[in-house]
């Protein structure tokens, strides 16, 4: 079955990626050497860090000739390395978020005077691109790269220039994340870093399609598989939504800031064109390729529907597109444009639904697994979180809810709901796989921790949501509640004081959120070291590598 | 008779499908905002940011302001109370990019100009809490120390390549017209105000002696919803019924 050797890769592809690495390190050092601008020359400095990193990394790798991984059948050096990558971006955002949620629950303790990197303001972005971009992102270059290969039969394309898909990649989070500490920011919602950064981003994209398309080429396989239509999705998508919602004019070329090429109304419908297409396509269609890879694997159950899969996949990449305006409903968006928004935005429960039956119902025949089997339960779990917060969506979008909604914490909860239940808990399932799958472990080290991961979280998840509920729903009713004389009830600040109870829940819900991560890490490292939890015997589920 | 089997044989079809099927939401939803008349009211008042102004905005946009704060008041009944007239597609047509936000940890402030002090406006970014004790916000104490450092005619050239209407004489006087506008007795006091009409030109840190970041965040909070002439807009005017 599977082809035991590989072609040795041509010398060409061994140096082009080490050289043109160099040649945007020559860039860099350029712009850092001529900028009057003190940001612009960290921002420079991290650069050349990332790629000194990176080249140090290549070196190393290549100083005792070609390592085996690269003759191999499948590149899995690779996977491993966004395994990896996944698990460290994942532990390191939703600390940031544990912080950021301490400090509005307690400012008093957790601002600094002398410390403006750590204001909630220039936080809120590095955490929420470091957990949708870093972490997800990662976790999507890891299993596309993964499943490409299996799916097709064929190894990753193109030499090494993955390999400049996931350290480019890694080089972008680097100079973004710091660069919002340093207060660089475009001021876009979930597309905050500046234009040097995008444009790097742009490359590397472009790059990564590429060798997604190339892996697509060399297939054994005469039908591109399910999950892959989703992740060509999720790439060409969010290469359309990348680049027009960041077309910008740059003050200089060695300076930071860069001005927005639309105005106002025309700004506000591209940026949430992009920003609810960066749920759709970064954070649902790239996680539902997941979903058709994995959930079938572990459940060893074909997927439920082959018809639904293609109804579901065309409408629901067509749909989504439409549903921006419903962040902006009642703002100064034409009418006609938020209409348009909410009705999309209904109708598409129908094909989230449909993506969530085709998963759950994979596990026809097999649904006693999820008593036995702790993965699959979490992917599972997540898809019935897909379900949940693909229905609490519409609702939300409906414009009589959304004025009570929008602007409070509801919306942040909604966002969780979908973020921690269903993107976190599809990711940790697809690492719980990928791991002794890739280091060639008989099975994961501990099924109890993830028992515990999985409780944890879970419970975590559950305190999140309900405290944001809770605050979101009541800080909207005090924002319109009005006394008997005809007066607004509450002042602005009356409103922010009874948040405080519920600002702490959160904080709670996330803290044991990030102690299941915690957890998982723990049993990852254990596992891809060998390591079997002895009290447990080894026939309670046998994971052997995958084909 | 078309068969889906054709575009899971051939990757480039399937791609092409898919870029078609996504580019349609987008093109009419976002394009004809472009053309539409109705679009943006018409009203008098707005004028572009003086240069102190946009320097200040930089400032709100790097601190990342618009993550609890809204620019955006929506046509009800309580925000309409609370915050002011509701926020027209009009006041923001100079926003590269607009702030409208989505989300009020703290307050809307479209129309948070003139309704405090600029003395309130300092001990509030210096410490929240010592006005606003049950205030969550971070403090900002490093603005009034912190020398503005902006290239004032750089910015406005570059706001002129996205269509903002600065004029060749506001770009060359930028710097001078950021001066006067933080420096009540300056020189260059008249041709400011000839050039930005109803402009607020005064020490906006209390501090006399230096420019700092605390004059050019209060300069532009202290404008924030106050351009717009309501007395000339007629809400129910054909051409403004959107």
């Amino acid at each position: 079955m599977q082809p035991t050797t590989g072609t040795q890769p041509a010398s060409f592809e061994l140096v082009s990626v080490p050289v043109a690495f160099v040649l945007f390190l020559l860039l860099a050092f350029v712009v850092a050497a001529q900028t009057p601008d003190p940001l612009m020359a960290i921002q420079a400095w991290t650069f050349v860090a990332g790629i000194g990193i990176t080249l140090g990394w290549f070196a190393k790798r290549y100083s005792e000739g070609v390592p085996e991984d690269d003759r191999g059948a499948y590149a899995n050096d690779i996977v491993k390395a966004g395994v990896v990558a996944s698990m460290f971006w994942g532990i390191a955002g939703m600390l940031v978020g544990v912080v950021i949620a301490l400090q509005l629950a307690f400012p008093t303790l957790f601002y600094f005077d002398a410390l403006p990197e750590l204001n909630f303001g220039r936080l809120r972005p590095l955490h929420t691109s470091a957990v949708i971009f870093a972490f997800g992102g990662n976790v999507l270059l890891a299993t596309s790269f993964y499943v490409v290969q299996r799916t097709s039969k064929a190894r990753l394309a193109f030499g090494l220039w993955p390999w400049f898909v996931f350290w480019g990649y890694q080089i972008f989070i680097l100079v973004a994340g710091t660069g919002y500490l340093l207060g660089v920011s475009q001021g876009r919602e979930y597309a905050e870093p500046e234009w040097y950064a995008d444009l790097w981003l742009t490359l590397v994209w472009v790059v990564y399609l590429l060798v997604f398309l190339g892996t697509l080429w060399k297939r054994k396989e005469p039908h591109i598989y399910v999950a892959n239509w989703f992740y060509l999705a999720f790439i060409v998508t969010v290469a359309m939504l990348h680049i027009v919602n960041n077309l910008a004019v740059p003050v200089s070329w060695i300076g930071i800031k860069s001005y927005s090429a639309f105005a106002g109304v025309q700004d506000a419908l591209t940026q949430w064109w992009y920003g609810h297409n960066a749920v759709g396509f970064f954070l649902t269609a790239g996680f539902l390729a997941i979903m058709y890879y994995f959930i079938p694997k572990q459940a060893e159950r074909p997927v439920y529907s082959y018809r639904l899969s293609i109804v579901h996949f065309w409408s629901l990449i067509f749909l989504y597109i439409w549903a921006g305006p419903h962040h902006l409903h009642y703002t100064a968006l034409p009418v006609w444009a938020q209409t348009l928004g909410m009705t999309f935005s209904i109708m598409l429960w129908m094909p989230s639904w449909g993506g969530m039956i085709n998963g759950l119902m994979t596990l026809s025949g097999a649904w006693d697994k999820l008593r036995t089997d702790p993965v699959l339960r979490m992917l599972v779990v997540s898809v019935a979180f897909y379900g949940m917060s693909t229905f609490e969506g519409p609702v939300m979008s409906i414009k009589a809810v959304n004025s009570l909604s929008h602007y409070t914490d509801w919306t942040i909860g909604h966002v969780h709901s979908g973020a921690l239940g269903w993107v976190g808990f599809v990711s940790f399932g697809a690492l719980y796989c990928l791991t002794p799958w890739l280091w060639r472990r008989q099975r994961l080290y501990s099924l109890s921790l993830v028992e515990w991961h999985f409780w944890v979280s879970t419970i975590g998840i559950v305190f999140y949501i309900t405290a944001m509920w809770v605050s979101g729903i009541m800080q909207g009713l005090m924002w319109r509640a009005y006394n008997e004389f005809g007066f607004l009830e509450y002042s602005f600040v009356e409103t922010v004081e009874a948040m405080h109870p519920y600002y702490i829940i959160r904080a709670f819900g996330g803290l044991l959120y990030l102690s299941g991560a915690f957890i998982m890490v723990y049993n990852l490292y254990r596992t891809a070291r060998g390591d079997v939890r002895e009290s447990e015997p080894l026939t309670l589920k046998p994971q052997l590598a995958a084909a | 008779m078309f068969n889906h089997g054709t575009l899971e044989r051939h990757s480039l079809l399937l791609v092409a499908a898919i870029l078609v099927v996504v580019a349609i939401g987008g093109i009419v939803e976002i394009a004809p905002l472009f053309y539409l008349e109705s679009t943006i009211e018409k009203v008098q008042g707005m004028r572009p940011y003086t240069p102190l102004e946009l320097a200040g905005r930089k400032i709100y946009i790097r601190e990342g302001c618009y993550v609890c704060h809204s620019q955006m008041i929506r046509p009800l009944r309580d925000e309409v109370e609370r915050y002011g007239h509701y926020s027209l597609a009009a006041e923001s047509i100079y926003d590269h990019p607009f702030q409208w936000g989505s989300k009020r940890t703290g307050p809307d402030l479209a129309r948070v100009g003139a309704k405090y002090s600029d003395e309130w406006h300092r001990a509030h970014l210096v410490d929240p809490r010592s006005v606003v004790p049950e205030s969550v916000m971070p403090p900002y104490r490093f603005l009034e120390n912190t020398e503005l450092s902006f290239d004032a005619a750089g910015e406005l050239a570059a706001n002129r390549m996205v269509g903002v209407p600065y004029s060749d004489d506001m770009v060359a006087s930028a710097r001078a017209d950021l001066i006067a506008q933080a420096t009540p007795d300056d020189e260059g006091q008249d041709a400011f105000k000839k050039r930005y009409p109803k402009a607020e030109a005064r020490d906006f840190d209390g501090d006399p002696k230096r420019i700092t970041e605390m004059d050019a965040l209060v300069a532009y909070l202290q404008m924030l919803g106050t351009l717009v002439d309501f007395k000339t807009y007629q809400a129910d005017a054909p051409e403004n019924r959107r």
